[in-house]
């Protein structure tokens, strides 16, 4: 019934010339989602990956079992000196994300173009 | 003033997890019926789908005999949803959550959910059904027709 979450990996460079990784979902980020969402983060070379960038935009429901894989996924990454951007959130989700404190933890930009020029 | 009659639209979920979207879906139509700003019917979204999901995971465990209830009664200026299962029933407070000590391991990274209901709605309450059963989460989300610039002053 929860429609399944897809996930990509792009690289782009900041304008700063740092290299970025965007991971980019779609769908439901639910209780269903760890691959999608944890697997792919852990696919990623802890070596090289040093600002990773979440998208969004394609996603319209996430529910608290899905936030708490993004927690998951900010520890991870907390661990491995790897600093995390998200954007592409609905102004709803936005307020949730920060509600629960992710804010602190990760950047929220609305667009992919304002987070890459902050990096 | 004609006295405005209590409509209820009522929907039974499996006890599955992804059919909360189909009560979270429902209440977004009746309370756009209503006149409730967008905003505002995000906010039920994510509470009703919230309410459901710990129906089915801890009131019916997963026990997809058993169904989820969810009765919409929408009166003159709220709407009130109750979301019924066959559980014991919850505490009525959860705290909000630490992101830190979630972020230290402390605290499971889990466990939101009653807060984003607290968060999220006018008002709401967990009641303990009678013998253990048929406990239940009541949401009341009211119209702010002050924020609405078609209200009538």
């Amino acid at each position: 019934m929860q429609s399944e979450t897809k996930s990509k990996v792009d690289q782009l460079t900041s304008p700063a010339g740092h290299p970025v990784t965007v991971l980019r979902f779609e769908g439901d980020i639910a209780s269903t989602s760890k691959d999608a969402v944890l697997g792919t983060y852990q696919g990623l070379p802890k070596e090289t990956a040093k600002l990773i960038l979440l998208d969004f935009t394609k996603v319209d429901y996430i529910n608290s079992s899905g936030i708490a894989l993004v927690i998951q996924l900010l520890m991870e990454a907390a661990n491995s000196s790897q600093k995390i951007y998200a954007f592409g959130l609905s102004p709803h989700f936005t307020k949730v994300f920060t509600m629960v404190g992710i804010t602190k933890y990760a950047g929220l930009f609305p667009s992919q173009a304002e987070a890459i020029a902050a990096l | 003033m004609t006295a405005f009659k209590t409509t209820s639209v009522e929907v039974r979920l499996p006890s599955r997890m992804g059919f909360e979207k189909v009560a979270m879906s429902t209440a977004a139509s009746v309370a756009k019926l209503m006149g409730f700003r967008e905003d505002r019917i995000e906010d039920l979204k994510t509470a009703v789908a919230e309410a459901c999901i710990n129906a089915i995971e801890h009131g019916n465990r997963l026990n997809e005999k058993l169904s989820v209830g969810v009765v919409l009664s929408a009166g003159a200026d709220s709407l009130e949803v109750k979301v019924i299962d066959d559980g014991k029933g919850m505490k009525n407070k959860q705290a909000k959550p630490d992101i830190d000590r979630k972020m230290h391991g402390e605290e499971d990274p889990r466990g939101m959910g009653m807060f984003l209901i607290q968060a999220l709605v006018d008002e709401a309450e967990w009641v303990a059904g009678a013998n253990g059963k048929s406990s239940y989460v009541r949401l009341v989300i009211r119209l702010d027709k002050e924020a609405d610039p078609d209200a009538e002053a």
